[in-house]
């Protein structure tokens, strides 16, 4: 039991921390980080519980695949990383690479031996995890349930200050 | 003297006609054979992961700095919208280059999402349609458009097979042809993903060479062959396009023409196209030389003489 709370504990400190240097770290990178600038700009960062997702799924695998050693839920990953064995790193930001498509990514694409050339990249792996767990779980699913827009996310979609002033129901084409 | 010249020209005419004929007639039929370049790239959709978020359209429209929508991005009640009394559901326009739809398919409990763009085919029929070489296919996989030799014969929106090129109806003056370019001036020419791609939260479009896209749907078909559809679309549809897709639900309820052939559109006509240049070169050395055994005995050296006599 202790030995799980500690872990629990590690684990919020290490997501916390990972959270923070994934935000810091878009903005830290060389020019082409300028992507997921603009995208950081377009939402605030996530506020995520992480103790209530652990109340909530009560097996870390289940977003943590298996790195942190309590063994995989899925019965694929299983052919190789059955073993119970804690990884160096458990956050997402150390395996899912907030540049998916940089040249180095897509270089890694076309390596023949590698298993995982189809590894999402960060927000794809947030996302699809989060929002396919709260479909199922009837979680929040709306953008703005979870991360709230900024001004500039206000801008690109045209939306609130920036709607359209005579919204004209669709009717001709 | 004067008629033996005239034979040895019209014999060099046939025979010069016929190697100009075969020389381009070769290279016609050759045309067909192109797969797309390498290291072209692509775009994977897989409409398993797409949320219906709309961001695409909110991204295209500041990356291609285009008007301002009618309605905002976030207002989802575009998904309702229908055209020509509820047969057709929304379509790229000048305005727009990407658009997503929503479907209800048969069998599956919850709505799908399915952007449309162009999906800058292998042979694109836009580029083989058009008569003044507007288009390029760029080797990074992009089908580009130079408006600036467009004349506006709009042949090109006739000849897509996914209806995508638009025209811009809306400008009095010098109005073109407006569709979507994969973000090539901007990104994908410096190697940067199109600005869809970057925004894409579920990460439901992949950015890649065309060649390991195809080998990762595969992959996501294998590891998971109950949600997915055992095909990809676009691998092979009117020659392989560049833009693949990946559904769950059969992909004719989900707005796809299934009904597309494999070969590029260009093929249809190839045989034809092929000919031309034989006809220009060698039936005008023909016909003529038909019309000089069609009159040869009415010698005009003869009637020249004849003339001559007669002012004598």
């Amino acid at each position: 039991m202790f030995v799980a709370s500690s872990l629990n504990l590690r684990g919020v400190f290490l997501l916390l921390i990972s959270l923070l240097l994934a935000v810091n770290s878009y903005a830290m990178d060389a020019p082409e980080t300028v992507q997921i600038n603009a995208l950081a700009n377009y939402y605030e960062p996530v506020e995520f519980d992480h103790q209530l997702h652990v109340d909530v799924s009560g097996d870390c695998s289940v977003c943590h695949h298996h790195t942190t050693g309590t063994g995989t839920t899925d019965l694929y990953c299983s052919k190789c990383h059955g073993q119970f064995e804690e990884m160096v790193t458990v956050s997402c930001a150390d395996c899912h690479s907030a540049e998916p498509f940089s040249a180095e990514s897509i270089h890694r694409q076309s390596q023949q031996d590698l298993f995982h050339v189809d590894m999402n990249g960060l927000m794809g792996a947030y996302h699809q995890n989060c929002l396919g767990c709260h479909q199922e779980m009837d979680g929040p699913t709306g953008c703005q349930e979870c991360h709230a827009r900024t001004e500039a996310g206000d801008k690109l979609y045209h939306s609130g200050e920036f709607a359209p002033k005579a919204p004209e129901s669709a009717a001709s084409h | 003297m004067s008629n033996v010249s005239r034979r040895k020209f019209l014999a060099g005419g046939l025979a010069g006609g016929a190697a100009v004929m075969l020389a381009p007639a070769k290279k016609a039929l050759a045309a067909g054979s192109f797969t797309g370049f390498p290291d072209g790239m692509g775009v994977l959709v897989d409409l398993t992961r797409c949320v219906g978020c709309r961001s695409c359209e909110a991204a295209c429209n500041k990356e291609q700095n285009l008007p301002a929508p009618e309605l905002p991005f976030d207002d989802l009640s575009v998904f309702d919208q229908t055209f020509h009394h509820g047969t057709q559901k929304r379509r790229p326009t000048e305005d727009a280059y990407t658009v997503v739809n929503r479907y209800e398919p048969e069998n599956l409990d919850k709505p799908v999402y399915r952007k449309i763009q162009c999906n800058h085919c292998n042979e694109p029929s836009c580029l083989t349609s058009c008569f003044v070489n507007a288009y390029t296919k760029t080797p990074e996989g992009a089908v580009i458009y130079n408006s600036k030799v467009c004349v506006g014969c709009r042949t090109c929106m006739v000849a897509c097979p996914f209806h995508i090129p638009a025209y811009s109806y809306s400008k009095v003056l010098d109005p073109i042809v407006k569709k979507c370019i994969f973000c090539y001036d901007s990104r994908v020419k410096h190697g940067k993903p199109p600005a869809c791609v970057e925004i894409c939260p579920a990460q439901a479009l992949t950015f890649g060479k065309r060649k390991d896209l195809l080998k990762i749907a595969k992959m996501r078909i294998k590891k998971a062959p109950d949600k997915y559809q055992p095909e990809i679309y676009g691998e092979n549809q009117v020659g392989g396009t560049g833009w693949l897709y990946l559904s769950e639900a059969p992909f004719e309820q989900v707005g796809f023409d299934t009904t597309l052939q494999k070969e590029p559109i260009i093929d249809n006509v190839k045989g034809f196209l092929g000919m031309v240049p034989m006809v220009l070169a060698i039936w005008p050395a023909l016909f003529t030389g038909f019309h000089l055994l069609a009159t040869k005995h009415k010698d005009h050296g003869h009637d020249d003489s004849h003339v001559e006599e007669e002012e004598q």
